[in-house]
C-alpha cells in the first residue's frame, strides 16, 4: 500500500472539510434570520469537526512515514523547520503551517460566500457529492477512513437536505431570489467538475479497497442534483467548461486570503500553546 | 411600532420528546416559513440536533389558550391568542442596567 | 373586578412570588418594562457575537476555532430565547430589531469596544460573560415566566462560556512572556467596560426599586457590582494578572475589596454612541438584515407557493 498516497487522500478531505467550514464560518453573526443563523453555524461546526478527525488521522499517518518522505511532504519552511527538528506534527500544524500549493482541497469550496445564494449552492453541490461519496467511504477496508464516513454520513444527510431545500426555495420563491440562485449555479458549475476526477491517488486508493469510485458517484450525483435544479426551476449551464487544480495544489486567489486570516496567530506566534 | 416585519415568518411553538416515553414538552417558540423549516430550526436551535428526539411544530396563532381563573370577562382583552398582545410601547433613550 | 382590584391581584401574586405568565393582567408599566429589560437583554446577545465572531476566522488551533464558533452560537441562541420570550409580551422580533436599527434601542455597551488581540476572546469570556452571569443568575426566578425560563437555558450555556474564557487566559498565563504581556493587555483594556456593564450607580439609577420588587431585578446594581468584584480580584491572582487598579485593597471592615472611581464620563459617552464601535456594531447588524431581506422574502413567497399548489391538488 502506497502510504504517501492515502496521506495525501486524507489531506484533501480534510483541506475540503476545513475551508468549507471556514467559509461557512464567516457567516456567524452576518445571517438573514437568527434561527439559520444557528443552523447554518451547526454545519459548519459538522465540517470542523470531521476537519479534526481528519487532521489527526493525516498527522498519524504522516508521523510514520520515513525521514525521506517526510522533508518533501510539505513546502513551507514553518513546518520543514518542525520536521527537521524531528518533531511531529499535530492536526494544528497541517491546518495552520502549510502554504497554499500543500492544500488539496477542491476549488468549489473555497469560492467566496458572497450572499446567501452562493452559499447554498456551493454546499449543495459539495453536500449532494458528500453525501454519496461516503456512502461508499463507509465500505473503506481503512478503519479509520470507514469510521470517519459512517458519522459524516449522518451529518451529510442533514447538510444535504438543508442546502437543497435552499436552493429550491431561493430558486422557487421571488423573481429577485430566482435571479440569485441561476446566477450562483451558473457560476458555480465550473468548479463540480472536479470533484468526479479520477486522479493517481484515487485509482490507487480504489484499486485497494481504501478509495471511493468517484466516476460511479457522478450519474448518482447528476440525478440528484438534476431533479433538485428541476424543482427550483433552475437550468443547468450547458457545455461549461471544468475548472481543475484544487487537488493538486493550484488554486484560485482566494485560498491565499483564506489562509492569510485563518494561519494569521500561527505564523505570528510560532510554537506556542493556546 | 414598526413597520419594517413586512413579510415576518411565522412563529412557532416548538414541544420536544426528548426521550421515548416521555410527553412532548414545551421548549420555546420560533420564526420559520413552514411546518418543514419550522422542525428544522427546531432541532438546530433546541436540540442542536440530538438523535432521537421526537419534535412537533404548531403555529403559534393556532394554539388556544384559557383565561387565567381570576381574569374577569370585564377586563379580558378577547384575545386567546398567547402569541400577540396588542400594546404599545415605548423604548425610552436613556439606559438602565446595562 | 375593577382595574383597581386587578392591581391589588397582581401586587398580591408579586409579593406571593407567584410567576406571572402572558395572559395574566399586569400594569402598563410592568408591561413596558420587561419588554425593554429582555429586548435589550436580546439585542446585546445578537450584537454581542460581533467583537468575538471577530476572531472566528483567525481562531489560533482548531479546537479553538470550533468551541469559538459554538459559542458565537449560542449567543445566537440566548438572543432568540430572550426575542421569543419579549414576543410573549405582544411585540415582534421585527419591531424590535426596528428600536435596534434606528438606535431607540440600547444594547450593553460593552460590545462597542474593539476586540484587538486573540486575548480579548479570554477576557470576554471570563469578565463580560461572567457579569452577565452575576446579573442573569437571579433573572431565572424574576416574576415573568416566560423571561425567567429563558433565562434558565441561557444560564445553563453561559456558565461554559466563562469557563472556556477563563482557560484561554489561564494557558496564555502559563504560555511565554509574550502571551502574559498579550493577557495582562487584554484585563486591562476590559476590566473598567466590564464594572460599568452592571449600570450606574444605585443613587442614580431610579428604577432599581420598582425592578426588585417586580424581581425583575433581584440585586441592585452596586451590590451585584462588588460581588463581581470581590470574585474576579481572587481569579486574578490564580491567573497571576494585575487588575489595573492602583485603589483596590481588601477592607475588613466591610468584608470587601474597595476599588477606585469608574469613569463615568466614558460609560455615559459610549452609551451615547461615542464608543470606539458604536457605529461599526449597528451598521454591521443593519446590513446582515437588510441584505437578508431578499432571502426572507423568497422563503415565505415559496411557502405560500406550496401552500397554494396543496390547496389546487386538494380542491381537484
Amino acid at each position: 500500500m502506497n502510504s504517501t498516497k492515502k496521506l495525501d487522500y486524507t489531506l484533501r478531505l480534510a483541506d475540503g472539510a476545513l475551508i468549507l467550514g471556514h467559509r461557512l464560518g464567516e457567516w456567524c453573526g452576518h445571517g438573514p434570520i437568527l434561527e439559520q443563523d444557528i443552523a447554518l453555524t451547526n454545519t459548519a461546526l459538522d465540517h470542523l469537526g470531521r476537519a479534526r478527525s481528519l487532521y489527526q488521522y493525516a498527522a498519524e499517518q504522516f508521523n510514520l512515514l520515513p525521514a525521506d518522505d517526510k522533508k518533501n511532504a510539505f513546502t513551507s519552511v514553518a513546518i520543514q523547520n518542525l520536521i527537521s527538528a524531528g518533531a511531529s506534527v499535530d492536526e494544528d500544524d497541517l491546518a495552520y503551517l502549510r502554504d497554499g500549493w500543500d492544500f488539496r482541497n477542491e476549488l468549489l469550496l473555497e469560492q467566496p460566500n458572497i450572499d446567501w445564494a452562493y452559499t447554498a449552492a456551493r454546499s449543495f453541490f459539495y453536500d449532494t457529492f458528500n453525501y454519496f461519496f461516503f456512502t461508499q467511504l463507509l465500505r473503506s477496508k481503512d478503519e479509520s477512513l470507514s469510521a470517519i464516513a459512517e458519522k459524516s454520513l449522518k451529518e451529510v444527510t442533514y447538510h444535504m437536505r438543508w442546502s437543497s431545500e435552499w436552493v429550491v426555495r431561493l430558486g422557487d420563491g421571488t423573481d429577485e431570489s430566482h435571479t440569485r440562485m441561476q446566477q450562483a449555479v451558473n457560476e458555480l458549475w465550473m468548479y463540480t467538475g472536479e470533484l468526479f476526477s479520477m486522479s493517481e491517488t484515487d485509482t490507487t486508493l480504489l484499486k485497494e479497497g481504501i478509495g471511493a469510485d468517484l466516476a460511479a458517484i457522478k450519474p448518482l450525483w447528476m440525478e440528484r442534483v438534476r431533479s433538485v435544479l428541476d424543482e427550483a426551476t433552475i437550468s443547468i449551464p450547458v457545455d461549461a467548461w471544468m475548472q481543475h487544480g484544487g487537488r493538486e495544489g493550484r488554486h484560485s486567489e482566494h485560498l491565499g486570503y483564506i489562509l492569510a486570516e485563518l494561519q494569521f496567530m500561527q505564523r505570528a506566534y510560532p510554537g506556542m500553546e493556546w | 411600532m414598526s413597520n419594517s416585519n413586512k413579510s415576518e415568518w411565522p412563529l412557532w411553538e416548538v414541544f420536544i420528546r426528548s426521550k421515548a416515553g416521555l410527553d412532548h414538552k414545551h421548549a420555546g417558540s420560533l420564526h420559520a416559513a413552514d411546518a418543514e423549516m419550522a422542525i428544522e430550526n427546531a432541532r438546530d436551535v433546541y436540540t442542536r440536533r440530538m438523535e432521537g428526539v421526537s419534535i412537533w411544530v404548531v403555529e403559534s396563532k393556532n394554539i388556544h389558550a384559557s383565561d387565567p381563573d381570576e381574569a374577569d370577562s370585564l377586563y379580558d382583552p378577547a384575545n386567546d391568542k398567547i402569541y400577540r398582545h396588542p400594546t404599545f410601547y415605548n423604548l425610552p433613550d436613556e439606559v438602565k442596567y446595562m | 373586578m375593577t382595574v383597581h382590584s386587578f392591581q391589588e391581584h397582581f401586587d398580591d401574586l408579586i409579593d406571593r412570588e407567584v410567576t406571572i405568565e402572558p395572559k395574566d393582567w399586569m400594569p402598563d408599566d410592568y408591561r413596558k418594562t420587561l419588554i425593554r429589560q429582555i429586548s435589550q437583554h436580546a439585542h446585546s446577545e445578537i450584537v454581542g457575537m460581533l467583537p468575538e465572531g471577530n476572531w472566528i476566522t483567525r481562531a489560533p488551533s482548531l479546537r479553538r476555532k470550533a468551541v469559538l464558533l459554538a459559542k458565537v452560537q449560542d449567543e445566537a441562541g440566548h438572543g432568540l430565547y430572550l426575542y421569543s420570550a419579549a414576543e410573549t409580551l405582544g411585540v415582534t422580533r421585527d419591531a424590535l430589531y426596528d428600536q435596534l436599527h434606528t438606535g431607540k434601542a440600547k444594547y450593553s455597551s460593552i460590545f462597542n469596544y474593539p476586540t484587538l488581540t486573540w486575548a480579548d476572546m479570554g477576557a470576554i469570556g471570563w469578565l463580560v460573560d461572567g457579569a452577565a452571569i452575576m446579573n442573569q443568575v437571579p433573572l431565572c426566578r424574576t416574576s415573568y415566566g416566560p423571561y425567567a425560563r429563558a433565562m434558565v437555558r441561557v444560564c445553563k450555556e453561559e456558565s461554559f462560556h466563562q469557563r472556556q474564557g477563563f482557560e484561554i487566559m489561564l494557558t496564555l498565563s502559563k504560555g511565554t512572556e509574550i502571551q502574559k504581556k498579550m493577557a495582562q493587555d487584554a484585563f486591562n483594556r476590559w476590566w473598567w467596560p466590564s464594572l460599568m456593564m452592571f449600570g450606574p450607580p444605585d443613587a442614580e439609577s431610579p428604577h432599581t426599586e420598582q425592578s426588585v420588587r417586580w424581581r425583575i431585578k433581584r440585586l441592585t446594581n452596586d451590590e451585584l457590582r462588588q460581588k463581581f468584584v470581590d470574585v474576579t480580584v481572587e481569579q486574578a491572582k490564580v491567573l497571576g494578572l494585575e487588575v489595573p487598579d492602583k485603589d483596590l485593597k481588601w477592607n475588613e471592615e466591610r468584608g470587601h475589596f474597595d476599588f477606585g472611581v469608574i469613569n463615568w464620563e466614558e460609560f455615559w459617552n459610549v452609551v451615547k454612541g461615542n464608543g470606539p464601535c458604536n457605529k461599526q456594531r449597528l451598521e454591521t447588524r443593519k446590513a446582515a438584515w437588510e441584505n437578508g431581506q431578499w432571502v426572507r422574502d423568497a422563503a415565505m413567497a415559496h411557502a405560500e407557493k406550496r401552500k397554494a399548489r396543496k390547496e389546487t391538488a386538494k380542491a381537484a
